[in-house]
């Protein structure tokens, strides 16, 4: 990751800067129009999330079942930036809802478990924060219960009759749409991986400094 | 074998639980108490004042409390006794001891339940008991998956410093879903038009969670209870 780091913080950093760019040259949907925009953000941010989550719960299945401590880095940086991809998306939701549902929100069936989601991972953090010793891995487990939540956010809109726009919308955008959505996709996951790994990074130097202190301990 | 241990374990905690009869004397008092708050809230002029949602939230709110309370103390009866670590020790599987808790759970939530429903029935002048097989499907299925979850975070918060405090951050956010089937599926019998189908279609709902839950936890429990 090291040697990639830079590059990738270099490609991420210009895709950024191209993005408005490119979302304001995305034709106008028709019933939307400028309101629509807003999707740009919105998915990508809670496609970032589940993979923030993915890695969360992956990093903590790892580190229980093989004891491989570097893998518990990973379950709480995938944890971290998981819980602030998911205060976009729950920022950006209400946003769109207000001017298109005409209320800020729904408890509809999707925005519901989606919450949930989140609020798992913030109960996530809090254990990891102040459960003292032992919490690591039971915040494993946290995490993986997380991960079976997820797909029924993203099915929801299928099992239940609900007001959030249907997953077909991503698949049936116009060819314009498409190219700048998958443009911010790609853009949003990039700089998850990027912060992914300097939370690592900093797991690591924490790491290190406790062997550290504890070498001189003795 | 496995379901041996596992009745063995329940065995053990009921023979605790009957000579003091402590978690089930102060897990019905406290239920008790949460319908006598929220009757003081959601009645008026002797009715509730949703003839739905009031008895169906009223109750599932006070299993959700009074199940975590009683979560709470019977692993806290394990870490004062240090006796959860000779179970551990046991040359048992231990997600049988795990079920054996669960049962354990669920056995003193269902009786919290008995005296729960005919009170909340009483109070709110719900006719709770119109639909007796539906409406036990919903509270047998509810109380399985709340029992899944908090049993689960229970025993693994038992060695965790902030365990009071804990337990309900991890367990309400998990169980929430839980609450929002009982709700909605009790409240779908009662009212105007109660409808059975919805009702099934919420337990429906609720023992898919109770499978889901309850395989997470059988996968996890193991390697998340070693030392």
């Amino acid at each position: 990751m090291r040697k990639v780091f830079l590059p990738l913080l270099l490609v991420t950093a210009a895709m950024f800067v191209y993005a408005p760019i490119i979302i304001a040259r995305a034709p106008f949907e028709s019933t939307m129009f400028l309101l629509q925009k807003i999707f740009y953000f919105h998915v990508p941010a809670w496609m970032a999330g589940s993979a923030g989550i993915t890695i969360s719960a992956l990093g903590g299945l790892w580190f229980v079942f093989k004891g491989d401590r570097r893998a518990d880095w990973y379950a709480v940086s995938g944890a971290e930036v998981a819980l602030m991809f998911g205060a976009m998306g729950l920022a950006t939701g209400p946003m769109w809802a207000r001017k298109a549902w005409g209320v800020w929100w729904q408890w509809d069936a999707k925005l519901t478990i989606a919450l949930l989601l989140f609020l798992v991972f913030v109960s996530y953090l809090l254990l990891r924060k102040y459960g003292g010793p032992g919490s690591d891995k039971l915040s494993a487990a946290v995490a993986l219960f997380g991960l079976a939540m997820s797909p029924f956010v993203y099915y929801a809109v299928d099992i239940w009759r609900t007001i959030h726009p249907a997953n077909t919308v991503v698949p049936s955008l116009g060819p314009g749409m498409r190219g700048a959505f998958w443009f911010c996709a790609v853009t949003f996951l990039m700089f998850c991986a990027l912060l992914v790994a300097v939370r690592v990074r900093l797991e690591r130097l924490r790491s290190t400094l406790d062997d550290l202190y504890l070498a001189e301990d003795e | 074998m496995f379901l041996k241990t596992a009745l063995l374990v329940l065995k053990k905690d009921v023979a605790i639980e009957v000579k003091s009869y402590e978690i089930i004397s102060t897990t019905l008092f406290f239920a008790v108490s949460c319908v006598l708050i929220f009757s003081f809230a959601f009645v008026k002029e002797g009715e509730a004042v949703n003839a739905e949602l009031v008895p169906a939230g009223v109750l599932w709110i006070a299993v959700a409390f009074a199940g975590l309370l009683a979560i709470g103390r019977i692993f806290e009866r394990e870490r004062y006794g240090e006796t959860m670590r000779a179970l551990l020790l046991a040359p048992a599987p231990r997600s049988a001891i795990y079920v054996g808790k669960l049962l354990g759970v669920v056995l003193l939530l269902l009786l919290t339940e008995l005296l729960l429903v005919p009170m909340i029935a009483f109070v709110f002048h719900a006719p709770l008991f119109a639909w007796p097989l539906p409406f036990a499907g919903l509270l047998v299925t509810g109380t399985i998956g709340f029992a899944a979850i908090g049993t689960m975070f229970a025993s693994m918060l038992i060695r965790s410093r902030a365990r009071e405090v804990m337990l309900p951050i991890l367990l309400y956010p998990f169980t929430i879903p839980v609450l929002i089937g009982g709700v909605w599926g009790t409240a779908s019998l009662l009212g105007e038009e109660p409808s059975v189908p919805v009702a099934t279609m919420w337990m429906a709902i609720l023992s898919a969670y109770d499978v889901v839950a309850i395989t997470l936890s059988l996968w996890v429990f193991e390697p998340l209870m070693i030392e």
